[in-house]
């Protein structure tokens, strides 16, 4: 929040102008930054304070709302469904990220070492990010197909069982980490190697001089210089992974019948959100998914505190 | 010294994982493309098809009668053209005020903004349903432009992006030839901070292209959606998923995507990245 002190450079006013009051002064300045502020009350500010009033009551969204005090959260708290999909949303987390930054940290410095047609790598590696999750989980819900999808094909060309990939706890997890991993390695990547670029190229002069071996360098002096960076790709993967939603909804709606965000069989897909927008709009029980939407904000922020800490301490 | 035999084996054992990273990067895409030429039936045969069959018009003809493609295209490109246009707009003008501007109450706004950027937005999802519902909005597209049309990111990194872009002594001169707040930005703010804009352009149309979880429950009207929520519809039709049709749409909906990609990779890879490393 250092930004926030800085004062920025004072525009001063012309000496001949007569004091104003503040508002009149000023008016041009507020009316330009207003239509963020009122998007925000009408659609920031009122909906986090609606949705904490909603989640101490009872309500279908049609009739009138009930009185509910704290049993929304108590529920929540012995509701085994909302800690499966807990489960299941750090599980998927955890496959797709740990992979993730492994390969983009390993793209990053193969990139950063002077290499020919780098641009066209940039370009070819952040591809699956611009492309919509929709369409692309659709394409990896036909080559995770377990007939005639390509995966297995792979597999029982090398002699491997096939996998009943969209029908099995951990084949649904694992499918959906792929998805993830492939969409954002290359944007990680990317991130990584502009980090990399701030490196002082001396310093690994220096380390080749003291006789320094590659992997020695790396882990003294790339890896920690690049903390920053990585607390950085770490929180917003935590972020953005902890909330996953199109991935399993699109992968896994055809594959269970009660509801489109059930998440496949057993449940085994259904992401927090995904739990969310079941209880809200399957279920129509718009105080509990008040309580659960606060639930999932708690999971997220407690989480990336703790990314935070576990990746600071450990340089030091 | 390194021979001329050593450094080519180090070029090719760096260039062979970076090429097989390239090959799988690519691969969904190549997939998409031979799918949508085979008809269901051949999708599901084994093995699995690696080079081109001969249906793909029939998907396509067969797509445009399951869904309307071209409705629900339209209907995306009205959402992220106007957004586009509106968040460039609107998040330019409150940038540009905070980034070179003194007034009472800056510091509290500008914190205020920092907190919203970091609210979750399942929170807001019930009740901006419940509103919209009130207000007649839902089924239709405003509610998908009005909600998105400013934004505290990208206000912020355009802030970050003018401080430095615009110098103040450009500011004065203008001011002491007369100009005012309106031309100052029209004149000297906007033409310097042009590929800012490109860049924050290029990313909300992309990210409004793409949005799927708020349509998929704002637009209640079947027949009238975004092309993503037409495509999870195509996806979604239990037991009788025509795999190529399914195919052949997912890969034209990346078409558009991937013409604005093409224009502005350079854009985007670079400014995404500064603005990470800066923090």
């Amino acid at each position: 929040m250092a930004v926030l002190e800085q004062t920025p450079p004072a525009v001063a006013q012309p000496a001949t102008a007569r004091p104003r009051t503040g508002l009149r002064k000023y008016w041009h300045l507020y009316a330009a930054i207003s239509p963020f502020y009122l998007i925000f009350l009408g659609f920031g500010l009122f909906p986090v304070g609606f949705s904490l009033y909603l989640s101490f009551h009872r309500w279908d969204g049609l009739g009138s709302m009930e009185w509910a005090g704290l049993s929304q959260y108590q529920y929540l708290l012995s509701d085994s469904d909302f800690w499966n999909s807990i489960g299941n949303t750090i599980i998927i987390w955890a496959l797709a990220t740990f992979p993730m930054i492994f390969l983009a940290m390993i793209t990053a410095v193969m990139l950063n070492s002077a290499v020919r047609f780098k641009s066209l790598y940039r370009v070819a590696y952040f591809l699956p990010n611009v492309t919509s999750v929709v369409a692309i989980a659709i394409v990896f819900g036909s080559i995770f197909s377990t007939n005639a999808g390509m995966v297995n094909a792979v597999l029982q060309a090398v002699g491997i069982d096939q996998v009943a990939w969209l029908n099995t706890p951990w084949g649904i997890k694992v499918t959906i980490a792929a998805l993830m991993t492939w969409q954002w390695t290359g944007y990680n990547a990317i991130i990584f190697l502009a980090g990399l670029q701030t490196i002082p190229g001396d310093l690994y002069e220096a380390a080749r001089m003291d006789g320094a071996g590659p992997v020695q360098t790396f882990f003294r002096i790339t890896l920690p210089l690049l903390r920053p960076t990585l607390l950085f790709v770490l929180v917003v993967s935590t972020v953005t992974g902890l909330q996953s939603f199109s991935e399993p909804q699109v992968l896994l709606q055809t594959s269970s019948n009660d509801s489109t965000f059930a998440g496949g069989p057993g449940h085994s897909g259904q992401t927090m959100v995904l739990y969310f927008f079941q209880q809200t709009f399957d279920n129509n029980d718009f105080g509990y998914g008040a309580a659960v939407a606060w639930g999932i904000f708690l999971v997220v922020v407690l989480f990336s505190i703790i990314n935070w800490r576990l990746v600071q301490r450990r340089g030091d | 010294m390194a021979s001329i035999k050593g450094s080519r084996r180090r070029g090719i054992a760096l260039h062979l994982p970076l090429v097989i990273g390239t090959l799988v990067s690519a691969f969904p895409f190549y997939w998409a493309v031979i799918m949508s030429t085979h008809s269901s039936s051949e999708i599901f045969s084994y093995p699995p098809k690696l080079l081109p069959g001969t249906h793909f018009l029939e998907n396509v003809r067969n797509l445009f009668d399951a869904v309307d493609f071209f409705g629900s295209m339209w209907n995306s490109l009205l959402v992220a053209v106007s957004v586009t246009f509106l968040v460039l707009l609107f998040d330019s003008l409150a940038a540009f005020v905070f980034a070179k501007f003194d007034f009472p109450g800056k510091g509290m706004l500008f914190g205020l903004l920092m907190v919203i950027f970091m609210v979750p937005a399942q929170l807001s999802v019930i009740p901006q349903f419940v509103l919209m519902a009130k207000i007649g909005w839902i089924g239709s597209m405003t509610a998908l432009i009005v909600p998105a049309a400013a934004n505290a990111f990208g206000i912020f990194w355009m802030r970050q992006y003018m401080k430095t872009a615009i110098h103040d002594e450009l500011l004065d001169a203008s001011r002491l030839d007369g100009a005012n707040f309106l031309r100052q930005y029209w004149h000297v703010a906007l033409p310097v901070v042009r590929p800012g804009l490109a860049f924050l352009g290029i990313f909300t149309f992309m990210g409004q292209w793409n949005d799927f979880a708020w349509p998929l429950i704002a637009l209640t009207n079947p027949g009238n959606v975004t092309l993503q929520v037409a495509l999870s519809q195509l996806n979604g039709t239990h037991g009788t998923t025509d795999y190529g049709i399914v195919m052949t749409g997912a890969l034209l909906a990346l078409v558009p995507l991937l013409i604005v990609f093409a224009v502005g990779a350079k854009q985007i890879i670079g400014d995404l990245a500064k603005g990470a490393v800066r923090g």
